[in-house]
């Protein structure tokens, strides 16, 4: 186990450099003189000129990546060009909050998702089974800022249950973590759903009807257990996507988290903060997915990670 | 051994130059090929019917936009500003008074615009590498693949937010980021075809018959590819509307005035308690536009791939 784990993490390795080799470019990729971009637009010609000696962006790229990349990894992200706070700082302020926000949508997505698929499976061609296939297809294609606005329009200015933005209590997550999950509670639903059909027509299932479980014993002991498993794979692919839509629910309800940072540092052109929420964002990604991946090599004994 | 091989090749062209000459000597008979079978199944399937013909119809709006459209969609009217849908405005106004409906229908232009450009440079892109790292495998498939793997590595839209930040805001930018978005779903689709396909007996028999690569790649791969590509890039557009819309809500795509779907939903964001319609219609509109293509690419693939249909 320690070793496929291991080798996850070398394989990961290169995409990784791959990744932050990106991130660095990005500063060389945009139009202009990356020392002025960094200075930001209130820089005098001394401060870019600072700027340039001091991030070495006069010596040649390979040595400026490596540069870079050590920076990296002592926690230096570089400088605000707008609020001229660290970069590190900026993101450790907002991290918290896109962890909790993508962390709860997860839940919702994933309770709504198996149980409506489950129940959809078992009811299989009920009225249940179809409105539960139709609401999953519209939450696939309902872009979710529009989702996110009639919630608000209906929950906050309508019934004045819940606030319409910001952060604080529970009562400032309800919104944005339903927003954000119901695009990966939509997928979930349709993956548990077929693979609870394959799973409920096996024969052991017929076994356990057979020496009379009850029906509901059946679904929960027996079949549920083992139609989840292509569902966690499903569940750390989403949530990919709640780290990206977290991006849009955040600026929705000026939620403030990394999502929000980074197109705010997009409007200001502040790149060192651009990049270090890029960063931050892949980082999170690659580390959840490796995580799916030694949680499903865990539940599915039949996965081989000699 | 090798003989044996060479025999069955020849066999392999026989037949298949038997073929050629049945279709060509009997072209009346009703061909039972892989399209006219799929045409019939999807023809049978109401629900990508549904969405098809949805997509026809927005395809016709588009094109007629000038004609259809009640008022000019960037004539502002303050006298007019955010009234409620009426006989007069169908959807009502927005803040400077321009009339939504007209707006939703010029605004299909721009959708329709990304979505099929957007498609369309993904899908170049992403086809040409999958066939080349699939046809030659070995480095030129590490490299490209590995390429790929950094891009799949950010999740999602971020992708696409990163390339913005690059490129800058605006349309024309949106159709470039929504494209790159798309190219390694395209290259590994093209390259899991060409896999499977290279080693098959008609591509050794064009190969010893001494055609060039790019001639095998074009002329023998891609048409067997076309299936399961056509389908991605009518499901690609979907999400191509979709990621676009998402960046001109946050700002990073179309500008004011654009009737941008995206970006009026956007507009109306500041109005939400007093004129709710203002975002509300706009959103309904991207909603019904990534449903059709979904379902018309659904059906594509239930009918393309029967093996696949649940």
């Amino acid at each position: 186990m320690l070793r496929y784990i291991l080798r996850r993490l070398l394989s990961m390795t290169p995409i990784l450099f791959g990744v932050s080799l990106v991130i660095f470019l990005i500063l060389h990729l945009v139009p202009g003189d990356p020392a002025r971009l960094v200075a930001g637009l209130d820089a005098t010609q001394e401060d870019v000129k600072m700027i340039r000696s001091s991030l070495g962006l006069d010596r040649p790229l390979p040595v400026q990546y490596l540069s870079w990349l050590g920076n990296v990894f002592r926690g230096d992200l570089g400088r605000s060009t707008r609020t001229h706070r660290p970069v590190t700082q900026e993101l450790g302020l907002t991290f918290p909050a896109t962890v909790e926000l993508t962390l709860c949508a997860t839940v919702v997505a994933v309770l709504i998702g198996v149980l409506a698929g489950t129940i959809a499976a078992v009811r299989r061609n009920s009225i249940f089974d179809y409105s539960s296939m139709v609401v999953a297809l519209l939450g696939v294609c309902t872009p979710s800022f529009w989702l996110g606005l009639m919630l608000m329009l209906v929950f906050a200015v309508k019934l004045d249950l819940l606030p319409t933005t910001g952060r604080g209590g529970l009562e400032n997550l309800v919104l944005p973590a339903v927003t954000l999950g119901a695009g990966a509670a939509a997928i979930i639903a349709r993956v548990t759903r077929s693979s609870m059909l394959e799973v409920l027509g096996m024969d052991y299932i017929r076994t356990a009807h057979a020496k009379g479980l009850a029906a509901r014993a059946v679904v929960v002991r027996h079949a549920v257990k083992n139609a989840l498993i292509p569902v966690i794979t499903v569940i750390g692919l989403e949530f990919g996507y709640l780290l990206a839509g977290a991006v849009v629910t955040e600026t929705v309800f000026a939620y403030p988290g990394v999502g929000w940072l980074l197109v705010e540092a997009i409007g200001f052109r502040d790149y060192p903060v651009i990049q270090g929420a890029l960063l931050l964002l892949a980082l999170q990604f690659a580390l959840v997915n490796l995580v799916v991946d030694v949680l499903y090599a865990f539940v599915d004994p039949r996965i081989s990670y000699g | 051994m090798d003989r044996n091989r060479t025999s069955q090749s020849q066999a392999v062209l026989n037949q298949e130059a038997a073929a050629v000459r049945t279709v060509v000597a009997a072209p009346a008979r009703e061909s039972r090929s892989l399209w006219s079978d799929a045409r019939r199944r999807l023809l049978r399937n109401p629900v990508a019917m549904a969405g098809g013909a949805v997509v026809i119809l927005l395809v016709l709006l588009a094109v007629a936009a000038p004609y259809v459209a009640p008022y000019d969609p960037i004539r502002q009217d303050l006298a007019d500003s955010l009234a409620g849908p009426s006989l007069k405005h169908l959807a009502g106004t927005d803040i400077q008074g321009r009339d939504i409906f007209s707006r939703i229908i010029f605004g299909t232009r721009i959708s329709l615009r990304i979505g099929f450009l957007g498609m369309l440079l993904g899908c170049v892109v992403g086809v040409i590498l999958g066939l080349v790292a699939g046809y030659y495998g070995g480095w030129a498939d590490a490299i490209i693949m590995r390429l790929m793997d950094v891009q799949l590595a950010f999740p999602g839209l971020l992708v696409a937010i990163c390339i913005i930040a690059i490129i800058g805001p605006g349309l024309e930018n949106v159709i470039v980021a929504v494209g790159i978005f798309s190219v390694p779903l395209f290259a590994r689709v093209t390259r899991g075809q060409v896999l499977s396909l290279k080693e098959q007996e008609f591509i050794v028999a064009a190969r010893m018959m001494g055609a060039q690569d790019g001639r095998i790649m074009l002329n023998h791969l891609m048409p067997n590819a076309v299936a399961p590509l056509l389908v991605l890039c009518t499901l690609r557009i979907a999400t191509a509307i979709l990621t676009a819309a998402s960046l001109s809500f946050l700002g990073l795509g179309a500008q004011p005035p654009i009737p941008e779907w995206g970006a009026m939903l956007s507009d109306g964001r500041a109005y939400l308690a007093i004129a709710p319609h203002v975002a509300t219609i706009p959103g309904l509109a991207i909603l019904v536009t990534v449903l059709a293509f979904n379902l018309l690419g659904d059906g594509l693939r239930d009918a393309l791939d029967p093996r696949l249909k649940a």
